[in-house]
């Protein structure tokens, strides 16, 4: 297989590419092989489209949870801020 | 200038910040009493070191910092000594998922396009986040807590390293892997 057509079937390195590229700047040859590859593979320029998704997904899901009605129990808040004010106390 | 932010004040901690650091443990491990042990040692290990803090940073950064320690110890201790056979057992799992030859998808994984991802419609985002909620649970330990420091708290990549003992090849295979998983998961269960 020329070089050539190994990037253009290689999907596995390709969306290996583009985590990478989400994180760090790639390098130039790498970046050449991703053009390459996403101008001939609708796959992996979908994938491209979605993996970005995730990532805000990912980030929205977490920031909203500490925003959650989710709360401690008020007999533990107690007892642990007892346990503080004895800390507090020996020193 | 020290704001009125950066004083320490143990006895309001409890009142002010509990329920915070709570839910900040809990999307992180996912298990509620040990959510809660993290809570209570975060504000033990911090009251032992009321003398060194500085007023660099707000009480809330503070504490946050130290519960974050915590919960590193919590990925290390779930993954420790996994992380060689976590890194193996991506490397198998990827190759249900690409050709072994010539690396290209194979068709019942190749990305169909999931609804309600580009949709605004809240209901349908709604139900979308659930499944995302379980996917990630599904992910190694390892894989999470990786993928979780890097694209949520802004890890920088040598930091996770270290701390997760794993190597940088590892962790771009790692990072590469949690995310193909949990978009199949989700095209799986959603479509």
């Amino acid at each position: 297989m020329s070089y050539l057509k190994k990037i253009i079937y290689n999907c596995k390195q390709a969306t290996f590419l583009i985590e990478k590229k989400q994180l760090k700047r790639l390098s130039f040859r790498e970046e050449i092989e991703l053009r390459i590859h996403l101008a001939g593979c609708g796959m992996c320029v979908l994938y491209n489209k979605q993996s970005h998704i995730i990532n805000t997904m990912v980030q929205q899901l977490f920031h909203d949870s500490l925003r959650s009605e989710l709360k401690l129990d008020e007999n533990f808040k107690a007892e642990l801020q007892a346990k503080i004010e004895e800390g507090l106390g020996n020193n | 200038m020290i704001s009125e932010n950066n004083v320490l004040a143990p006895h309001k901690w409890v009142a002010t910040y509990a329920d915070y650091l709570y839910m900040y443990a809990i999307v992180r491990i996912n298990d509620e009493d040990l959510a809660k042990d993290l809570v209570q040692e975060t504000f033990l290990a911090a009251l032992e070191r009321v003398d060194r803090f500085e007023g660099r940073s707000t009480e809330r950064t503070w504490l946050t910092a130290i519960l974050k320690n915590k919960i590193i110890d919590v990925y290390r201790k779930k993954s420790s000594g996994l992380a060689v056979a976590a890194a193996n057992k991506a490397t198998q799992e990827q190759d249900e998922f690409f050709d072994e030859g010539n690396g290209h998808w194979k068709s019942e994984y190749a990305p169909q396009p999931i609804a309600g991802m580009d949709e605004q419609d809240p209901l349908l985002q709604k139900e979308l986040n659930k499944i995302l909620q379980l996917c990630l649970q599904k992910l190694p330990a390892l894989w999470n807590a990786v993928f979780t420091m890097k694209h949520v708290d802004d890890a920088a990549t040598e930091h996770i390293c270290t701390e997760l003992h794993v190597t940088q090849a590892n962790f771009w295979v790692i990072i590469h892997r949690a995310k193909v998983n949990l978009r199949a998961c989700l095209q799986k269960n959603w479509n």
